[in-house]
């Protein structure tokens, strides 16, 4: 049966490596927004935007902080740009068990870019300093599936499919009791 | 707590292996700023005159500039300072880029380095963990190679500065690469000899602010001022006429200016050479302008270049842009400067065509020009027969050959190599600013007070209208009267100067880059930093009181301790003159008139040796007291005193 479709509003940094000047602007506006108290300081280490730059290879790109997780992934691939190898990991979003990217340096505690949630700026701050026009925002509304909204519900259904009810529920069970 | 600065230097002694992290003297922000300001108080404290450059005493100090790594816009210069080989006094150099700001955030103002290794090492730094490691594998390897093997090694969010083959042979122009950017005049040969290939450095922590919500605001507000005003930044680097360099400056050994040699097919030529190899052009740490032109030429590696830095080697050898582009890469690779040595090499080339150099004294050289280049450049670097005597600069060069090639040296000041420069009639400001200034490039010296006048007085209205940077009434005054070039008044001539000069010593001190301040308003008027807004912005990220009559005070102060640490080291009247042929048309009892006056101004004595009063002014004593002690001031010591009798006059027989 079809659900009634409700608005969802989609925020999309979009990045143009061929714009890119290697500032490093969007770094420090992020770092000095999180910063304890607000705008107290400047650290790019903290910043949820991370320009990786091989100026060598003229090789420009920006990442923002994705979700933490907790597990690292198994397996890894890798890319070769303009010469120059480098790994999954270098372009990964995920504050995950094994770097130090996208963490407090001091805490360890993982970060994730909130778009600047609450600051006072219609557009995310590092797009906004991003004078060269390699960072643009996008904020687009789109229609969705109520039901594909709850990511619970989906990967309850994926594991019902693939394992059967009695198993699952068995293995919930379990595993509550551990915790 | 400290704010803006980090209040540590990093003290390395390679010596003894001895590594410090040492608290600063919080007064010495207000005294000196930063950067060079505090670096020259460390050299006046620790390196006595007898020291020679390449002594394990002298000290290789990097200062990040008070507002590198903070929201200013624009600050980002590490200024290396050190006594040179070439010139045995102070030298000053800079670069861009992301090395400044990376040691605030490790935790550093300076990096102090003293002694000498025993074995090629390189220094590590990683927020609180530093180390001398060894680095053999990078013996011989360029300074972009190197950067490449330590970046593979420790992980791409270490900046690193690197010397060459030419700075691991003491080559007296080496150059310290970082990144996109370059400091040379003295320091890489120094870091040679210090057997430092590099610094890696990489840092995570917090730079405090002292007013967080005016610090965002201003930093965003510049950043947008910078990206909008068309007189900041290198114009070079999207204005493709450039007639500027190629018809006034002088070709060859600094010899032939070839006017009307700019034509629109030159033009349209070497546009198309440059953007079918022009992979991007970025900018420097917190900076949204685009100053370097990044490179790929075939079978080279990817190189960049600023402004003038296209033209030299081109113009030195005769040819056009893709010579330039074939040797940069190369060249800047083994860590050479690009300013000094085209200018050996095309020397080189007249006292052999002069026949003071012979084919004995250069053994395989090839016959076309371009091969020449080459295979000097690589004499140089190794040290190799005559590359050894070329590799101290032309100064030192033309007295070891001797057979008249001394006569062939016509285009240095203090020792060293000037921008290649000739032109007519003496220009008063110009004579004083080459004459005295102490950083050695005219480049780093000039900068505020427009270099020629505009054609009519409505131009000249508007100008002087929106001309905020101008320092006083005064500027805007002589600007609008101002007609001729050379016809410009000793008291005019001083303050111009002065004022010049004032803005790159704040810049220095500050780490902002000329670019955005100190050399940009000569043309064009309308810089985003100047005088009067500086001072505000030292106080909202530091917290310190400041004012346009304290921050001028901390120029003069700054300024009056290169001379002392110069005249401690021998300096004197008859090392200030331009090379004689860089006018034409010569006026030299004017210009000893000019000097005096100058002197004067400055509160210096007839050799130009700051007074005790201008001194206790400046609340310098310590080299007062030395000064006396030493016998280079009496006491009794006085300043020329004509300044009030001729201060009116226009140049004689102009
Ligand atoms: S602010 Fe824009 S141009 Fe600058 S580094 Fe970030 S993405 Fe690149
Ligand atoms: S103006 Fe140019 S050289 Fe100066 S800091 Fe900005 S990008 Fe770098």
């Amino acid at each position: 049966m079809e659900g009634q479709k409700v608005k969802k509003k989609i925020k999309e940094i979009r990045f143009d490596m061929d714009k890119c000047n290697g500032c490093r602007c969007c770094e420090i506006v992020c770092s000095q927004v999180h910063a304890n108290p607000k705008y107290s300081s400047v650290n790019p280490a903290k910043s949820r935007i991370r320009v990786i730059i091989d100026e060598f290879a003229d090789n420009y790109v920006a990442i923002r902080a994705g979700q933490y997780t907790e597990a690292e992934c198994n397996a890894r691939n890798s890319f070769t740009i303009r010469g120059r190898e480098f790994g999954t990991c270098e372009f990964c979003p995920a504050a995950c068990p094994s770097r130090d990217a996208f963490k407090d340096p001091e805490s360890g505690l993982p970060f994730k870019c909130d778009a600047c949630e609450g600051e006072d700026s219609d557009i995310p701050m590092c797009v906004k300093e991003c004078h060269s026009g390699a960072l643009t925002y996008i904020e687009r509304e789109v229609e969705v599936e109520p039901h594909t909204t709850d990511e619970l519900q989906v990967s309850v259904a994926t594991l019902l499919k693939r394992h059967g009810l009695e198993k699952v529920v068995d293995t919930i069970a379990k595993v509550a009791k551990e915790l | 707590m400290r704010y803006g600065e980090t209040g540590y230097f990093l003290e390395i002694d390679l010596s003894t292996g001895n590594i410090e992290k040492v608290e600063s003297d919080p007064r010495w922000l207000e005294l000196y700023v930063g950067g060079q300001g505090s670096a020259d108080r460390i050299l006046w404290d620790r390196v006595p005159p007898e020291v020679e450059p390449f002594s394990p005493d002298n000290l290789l100090i990097f200062s990040a500039g008070l507002f590198c790594g903070t929201p200013i816009p624009g600050a980002n210069r590490t200024i290396v300072n050190t006594f040179s080989p070439q010139t045995n006094l102070h030298a000053h150099t800079m670069m861009g880029s992301y090395f400044a700001p990376e040691m605030k955030f490790a935790g550093y103002d300076k990096i102090i380095i003293k002694g000498k290794a025993d074995k090629l090492v390189y220094i590590y730094i990683c927020d609180d963990k530093v180390e001398i490691r060894d680095a053999s594998h990078l013996k011989g390897l360029g300074t972009y190679d190197t950067q490449e093997v330590l970046k593979k090694e420790l992980g791409h969010r270490f900046q690193i500065a690197a010397i060459g083959p030419a700075g691991e042979n003491r080559v007296f122009y080496a150059s310290i690469d970082h990144s996109h950017a370059s400091a040379a005049r003295g320091a890489g040969a120094v870091m040679g000899d210090k057997r430092v290939k590099a610094i890696a450095i990489k840092g995570t922590k917090d730079l405090y602010v002292a007013n967080p919500q005016k610090a965002f605001e201003l930093g965003n507000r510049l950043r947008k001022e910078i990206a909008e005003n068309p007189h900041v930044g290198d114009w070079m680097a999207v204005d493709e006429d450039d007639s500027f360099h190629h018809d006034n400056f002088a070709w060859g050994n600094a010899r032939v200016r070839r006017k009307g040699y700019w034509t629109p097919e030159i033009e349209e030529r070497f546009t198309r050479i440059k953007y079918d190899h022009l992979d991007r052009q970025t900018g420097c740490f917190n900076c949204p302008k685009r100053c370097h032109n990044v490179i790929s030429w075939p079978g080279r590696k990817r190189f960049s270049y600023k402004c003038f830095g296209k033209d030299t080697y081109h113009m030195a050898a005769f040819q056009e842009l893709d010579f330039s582009y074939d040797i940069l890469g190369v060249a800047q690779n083994l860590g050479l400067d690009s300013y000094t040595t085209p200018q050996v090499i095309a020397f080189a080339l007249e006292l052999y065509e002069a026949g003071i150099l012979t084919d004995n004294d250069l053994p395989g050289m090839p016959n076309d020009i371009k091969g020449r280049f080459f295979y000097f450049l690589d004499k140089i670097v190794k040290r190799e027969g005559i590359g050894d005597i070329l590799a101290d600069g032309v100064y030192w060069a033309a007295r070891k050959i001797g057979k008249g090639a001394e006569a062939f040296d016509h285009n240095t000041t203090k020792k060293f190599e000037q921008v290649p420069i000739k032109l007519g009639k003496l220009n008063p400001p110009y004579f004083l600013m080459i004459a005295t200034g102490e950083k050695m490039n005219i480049t780093q010296i000039e900068g505020s007070f427009p270099q020629d006048p505009l054609p009519t007085r409505e131009e000249r209205e508007e100008f002087v209208r929106g001309w905020i940077a101008a320092k006083d009434e005064r500027f805007k005054k002589w600007f609008l009267e101002w007609e001729k070039r050379e016809m410009v008044t000793i008291e005019m001539a001083c303050a111009i100067t002065e004022w010049n000069e004032a803005m790159h010593y704040i810049d220095d001190a500050t780490g902002l880059c000329g670019f955005v301040s100190s050399f940009r308003g000569q043309f064009g008027g309308r810089t985003v930093y100047h005088i009067h807004n500086i001072p505000e912005f030292i106080t909202v990220i530091t917290g310190v009181e400041f004012d346009e009559e304290k921050l001028w005070t901390v120029y003069k102060r700054n300024r009056n301790l290169v001379r002392a640490l110069n005249v401690r080291r021998g300096m004197r009247r008859e090392d200030e003159k331009p090379p004689e042929d860089h006018w034409a048309v010569r006026n030299h009892e004017y210009e000893q008139i000019l000097l005096d006056c100058y002197y004067e101004y400055q509160g210096w004595t007839k050799q130009g040796i700051p007074t005790v009063e201008t001194l206790k002014k400046l609340d310098l004593d310590f080299v007062a007291e030395d000064f006396l002690k030493r016998g280079i001031l009496t006491g009794n010591d006085e300043v020329p005193n004509v300044y009030e009798k001729y201060k009116d006059k226009y140049p004689w027989g102009i």
